[in-house]
């Protein structure tokens, strides 16, 4: 079963760049899938497309076999696509780390126990127990990559779309998101310029070029 | 941010010497705005429609933009014409709509659009780092020239940053409600966005001191001065001095 599905997508910004031309690309159920490609190549355009953060000048998104045109759609996907920024900066705004990872299930309308049991349990899983009071603001780049992770997994999401997780972490840190995603049985769409890391978790790789998706490396 | 929105094309106006514009523009705004008579209100604003078209900007931008103006004055048509006195156009109950009521909010209507107009036409047509840089040109005062700058460019910084923060609370599924949880939430947005711009302050200040910043931008580029420029500038003066006649 496709979970999400671009037809025929074109995109460009309104200064006039273009990114897209006729881009297809699909993903089923339970695929990990990788995307490499220059900077620039529209990999994170992407993302933002599926998650309803820009709109396409034209073509189809669908998911779930619905396709997905108003904000009320995409509210509705995004309780279902967790999608982690690539610069952690740009998510963490609530003061402490258990005050972010709280964020979204909360937005998901659980109550203060689920929630404190989804925070315990993930912090336990990503080994960042110790971090839990810390301020957000102050945390080094890889632990904010690691809490950034932690708020997007809160909210359980049934696909989880990775913009670059491992640019510029140290291996350690890398070791502890690939082994969880290794394990998730989540769909996964992430981009990487990192080929090990890719191969290691993936399934299918893809170049992404001029609005064309290569299969391989 | 779109405050640039107008600066790209390759009009006359494009093409212009930054301080020929300054020089033309500063005093054509001072003589529309205290020309008294509504002759010089409808030859500046028809000047300035015809500008509008040399300068070829996007008409769709410029109407969004128009009708904000326009809205503020519309309040002054509500309210003018009743409170100057003079000969009765009609009655609203026991209130007079007076006909030279009615000739100053139209004259004030007239030249407020007409600036508008020439601002978009003249200043709008250069990017704003070239008019700082124009104004450095034309001994303006450093410190508010560089204060200018720096507001101009990290605003689209700042702006972009809030916009980044309020996508990520989207993409958590954050729908604002009138609730404690909304409010909670922008306080943290907005609190990020504070702590977040100080320490940028303090890295862009690092830069700039790295690489020997001494409160001063040195000039390198010139701007040139074509002969159609100063033609204009003739042209200009020419048309100020006979709306102040």
């Amino acid at each position: 079963m496709k979970v999400i599905k671009l037809e025929n997508i074109d995109f460009s910004y309104p200064e006039g760049i273009d990114v897209f031309k006729d881009l297809n690309f699909s993903i089923s159920k339970g695929e990990k899938i990788g995307i490499m490609g220059a900077n620039g190549s529209g990999k994170t355009t992407l993302f933002y497309l599926i998650m309803g953060l820009l709109k396409p000048n034209q073509g189809k998104i669908i998911a779930w076999d619905e396709e997905r045109t108003r904000e009320e759609h995409f509210k509705e996907l995004r309780r279902r696509v967790g999608f982690l920024f690539q610069d952690s900066d740009d998510q963490l705004f609530a003061p402490t780390v258990e005050e972010d990872i709280s964020f979204g299930p909360f937005n998901l309308g659980k109550n203060l126990k689920e929630v404190r049991n989804i925070v315990d349990d993930l912090c336990e899983r990503l080994n960042i127990a110790d971090l839990k009071k810390r301020i957000t603001f102050k945390l080094s780049w890889g632990q904010k990559r690691l809490v950034a992770l932690a708020g997007i997994l809160a909210m359980e999401p049934e696909v989880l779309i990775l913009d670059e997780p491992t640019a510029s972490i140290d291996q350690e840190v890398r070791e502890r998101i690939t082994s969880y995603l290794k394990a998730t049985d989540q769909t996964l769409l992430i981009t990487s310029h990192d080929e090990g890391f890719l191969k290691d978790i993936s399934s299918k790789i893809y170049q992404l070029k001029d609005s064309k998706f290569i299969p391989g490396v | 941010m779109h405050l640039d929105e107008f600066s790209e094309g390759h009009s006359f106006f494009h093409k212009m010497d930054p301080r020929v514009k300054f020089i033309v523009f500063i005093p054509l705004v001072f003589v529309i705005a205290l020309s008294k008579n509504i002759t010089a209100g409808a030859i500046s604003l028809l000047l300035a429609v015809i500008f509008i078209f040399i300068a070829k900007t996007s008409l769709k931008a410029l109407l969004k933009r128009l009708v904000v103006v326009n809205f503020f004055i519309l309040f002054l048509w509500f309210t003018l014409p009743f409170s100057i006195q003079g000969k009765a156009l009609f009655y609203l109950g026991k209130y007079i709509f007076s006909f030279e009521g009615a000739i100053y909010v139209l004259s004030i209507s007239l030249k407020a659009n007409a600036i508008f107009l020439f601002t978009i036409s003249i200043l709008g047509t250069t990017e704003v780092f070239s008019l700082a840089h124009a104004l450095l040109h034309l001994k303006f005062p450093k410190k508010l020239i560089e204060l200018f700058f720096f507001f101009y460019r990290y605003i689209s910084v700042l702006h972009k940053e809030y916009q980044r923060l309020f996508q990520a609370a989207k993409v958590r599924a954050f729908n604002p409600r009138t609730n404690l949880r909304t409010y909670r939430t922008y306080a943290y947005l907005l609190g990020m966005l504070f702590l977040r711009s100080y320490e940028r302050s303090q890295r862009v200040y690092q830069a700039l001191i790295l690489r020997g910043f001494k409160g001063e931008f040195p000039l390198i580029s010139h701007f040139q001065l074509r002969k159609q420029d100063l033609v204009f500038a003739v042209f200009m003066y020419g048309i100020g001095i006979f709306i102040l006649i």
